[in-house]
């Protein structure tokens, strides 16, 4: 049980004031970055990362506080999916199927409540996995050699593209021009120049929170100027009628929120699968073993519990691989590890060893961020109810403007936001020809490491390439990688279901994937 | 087409990637991969994923009508003026004309976009720099 002694160490440093304040902090903004349309989790923490940088956190609170961002933003998804039938996010898609006929039919409350409460089951229990089942990964992960580090990086790779683009060349072709973004720099290992058109300001390479922040969030912003009327106050938001379900549609929902739970803590802990296969999965089943009456579709509760079950726990889950690998299981994670590296720490195996305060803080912070996350999704609804009535016209010039002083915080430097905004440009291109930002953004993170340790396994075996397959483990690896990229192909379309087309359509773009 | 012209893109980025790599400067120190390998098989990657694109492309995405276009051309340039300015002029003025730029492409009147910039621009020194401290650039004016 050294996992939950490790947790209780936890406990102690997520219990001071500083931190339980900045939790409370991440958990309000971030449900209310959730609940705003088109602002999902990823942009959230983008636009926070810079600033919580600048502002000087160190590590410990600065991870509670964008990890309570994190998980607030999974809250918070639901309420447009509910109330506007505009998901928040890419993973409260599913949601918006039972959620708002549930609205429409005056039971809004009850639909926010309940999938209030499947959130807090999914992350709660996927946390509690995320203590029990990384520490056991760490083990399997000190086996790693540069070999399986190279293998594991490409499976990250083949796997987080399959399911966020329809077109698998996309998906290579986003990772490989992320891959690319991260040669930009002087070589760790030889001390050469490498692509910097002799220009100074290049050869640190090109600091990934200036390319997450403008994938993200300038892009975010481009995405509102083109279709300006899909603002957050498009549509009046319904009256809430009851907000305490009533104790037998607690009961009726229970199954739904366990089976989600359990469904979407495994997408999660797959890379590169992610909440909203979380959701979706978590959501096709409870119809496969619910909908016998055939109410689905038309604000049955248990449509709306197991989906929002589903990508909280899938958000626990998506924890593991980034914490004990170093490999995110979602485009969050992606940019939570970021904000890791970007502090000096290096997420994997070596993590929970040399920096435990760290991760168990977190973990402990996680706890406690859930309890006030349930306390403020269900008493306090009202009040992000109230504030999903901002005007995009206001709200997107301040994430604007917020990113910029976040990044010239950081450097001071012009340059940096030219940068920023020419990544911007890009990603609104790369969202328009439907290519997936988030292996981009992997490929800006992951690259150097990825050669790095490509280049050690070839010094190692002295240039032989064999090397690269040769354990059992390495072995293992590539074939996951093959089959996560192939798998995709021939499933893909069925995965891609037309309600997820559909939804996507009435609420135009819904922003990046979680 | 787009996609066309994307893989077209990929592929002269393949080619661009792979002439940079061969001019990398080979060091004293050295190992059996070098620095220029993995730029190669990245810009393979490309390469082959550029002509994929081409050969099957998806349905044209809906690009955005002329009078949308010029919005955002109008919205990037005002950000790239914003950045060059930021230092000259200052946090405050900077970013409540831009913010009020913005408000008016998103649909704000003038009256509006005018007020909304002056209280993003304010909210953001009050939080960020006379609350949490955190340097925003000085203009003359010293702030």
């Amino acid at each position: 049980m050294d996992a939950l002694s490790s947790l209780a160490d936890g406990f102690a440093i997520a219990l001071t004031w500083q931190n339980l304040a900045l939790a409370l902090l991440g958990c309000f903004l971030g449900t209310l970055i959730g609940a705003l349309p088109g602002l999902g989790p990823s942009n959230g923490v983008a636009i926070l990362i810079p600033l919580v940088f600048s502002i000087g956190l160190k590590a410990t609170p600065a991870l509670i506080l964008l990890t309570s961002v994190y998980y607030g933003a999974m809250y918070g998804g639901r309420i447009s999916s509910i109330l506007l039938n505009i998901p928040g996010d890419e993973p409260a898609m599913m949601t918006t199927l039972d959620g708002y006929p549930m609205a429409q039919k005056g039971q809004a409350g009850e639909a926010l409540s309940i999938s209030g409460l499947a959130s807090f089951v999914g992350s709660f229990f996927a946390t509690w996995g995320l203590v029990f089942l990384a520490p056991q990964l760490v083990k399997v992960a000190l086996l790693f050699g540069p070999a399986e580090y190279f293998a594991l990086f490409t499976l990250a790779f083949a796997t987080l593209g399959g399911l966020s683009s329809k077109n698998q060349a996309k998906s290579a072709i986003a990772a490989a021009l992320g891959l690319a973004i991260a040669m930009v720099g002087v070589d760790g290992q030889t001390g050469v120049p490498r692509f910097t058109f002799n220009n100074v300001h290049f050869y640190d390479g090109i600091d990934f929170l200036v390319a997450i922040v403008g994938f993200f969030a300038v892009s975010e912003v481009l995405v509102f100027i083109e279709n300006h009327a899909t603002g957050p106050s498009a549509k009046p938001a319904p009256k809430l009628g009851r907000i305490i379900p009533p104790l037998s549609m607690i009961k009726a929902t229970s199954g739904a929120m366990g089976r989600g739970t359990i469904l979407g803590f495994i997408a999660g802990v797959l890379p590169g699968a992610g909440a909203s296969l979380g959701s979706f999965i978590a959501y096709a089943l409870e119809k496969k073993v619910s909908n016998k009456n055939d109410t689905f579709g038309k604000g049955d509760p248990r449509g709306v519990a197991a989906p929002e079950a589903g990508n909280n726990a899938a958000a626990g889950g998506a924890l593991v691989p980034m914490l004990a690998l170093g490999v995110p299981g979602s485009g969050t994670t992606a940019v939570l590890l970021a904000m890791l590296l970007a502090l000096d720490i290096t997420p994997g195996p070596l993590l929970f060893t040399k920096n435990p305060d760290v991760v168990w803080g977190l973990i402990a912070a996680l706890f406690i961020g859930n309890f006030m996350l349930l306390a403020m999704n269900i008493p306090m609804m009202g009040i992000f109810v109230r504030l999903l009535a901002i005007p995009a016209k206001y709200l997107m010039p301040a994430v604007a403007m917020i990113s910029f002083v976040g990044i010239y915080g950081i450097s001071g430097s012009t340059f940096d936001l030219e940068v920023m905004i020419a990544f911007g440009v890009a990603g609104w291109v790369l969202r328009k020809l439907d290519v997936p930002l988030v292996p981009v953004i992997l490929g800006i993170l992951l690259g150097n490491q990825m050669e790095n340790n490509l280049r050690r396994a070839m010094t190692i075996s002295d240039g032989n390439l064999w090397a690269l397959v040769e354990s059992p483990l390495a072995i293992g690896l590539w074939i996951m990688a093959i089959v996560g990229f192939i798998l995709p192909l021939v499933v893909g379309r069925f995965v891609r279901i037309s309600a997820l087309k559909k939804s996507k359509i009435e609420a135009g773009d819904v922003g990046t994937a979680d | 087409m787009s996609d066309r012209l994307f893989g077209v893109a990929a592929l002269f980025l393949a080619g661009l990637m792979t002439w940079g790599a061969s001019v990398i400067e080979e060091s004293f120190i050295q190992d059996p991969l070098g620095p220029k390998a993995f730029p190669w098989v990245i810009a393979a990657v490309l390469a082959i994923t550029g002509i994929a694109m081409m050969l099957k492309p998806d349905d044209e995405p809906e690009w955005p009508a002329r009078a949308k276009l010029l919005r955002i051309v109008w919205s990037v340039a005002v950000m790239v003026l914003y950045a060059e300015l930021l230092p000259i002029v200052g946090f405050v003025i900077t970013t409540a004309a831009a913010a009020a730029f913005l408000s008016w492409q998103l649909g704000g009147t003038v009256r509006q976009a005018a007020i909304g910039g002056a209280l993003i621009s304010g909210g953001i020194y009050l939080v960020f720099h006379l609350v949490l401290g955190l340097s925003l650039a000085r203009g003359p004016l010293g702030f």
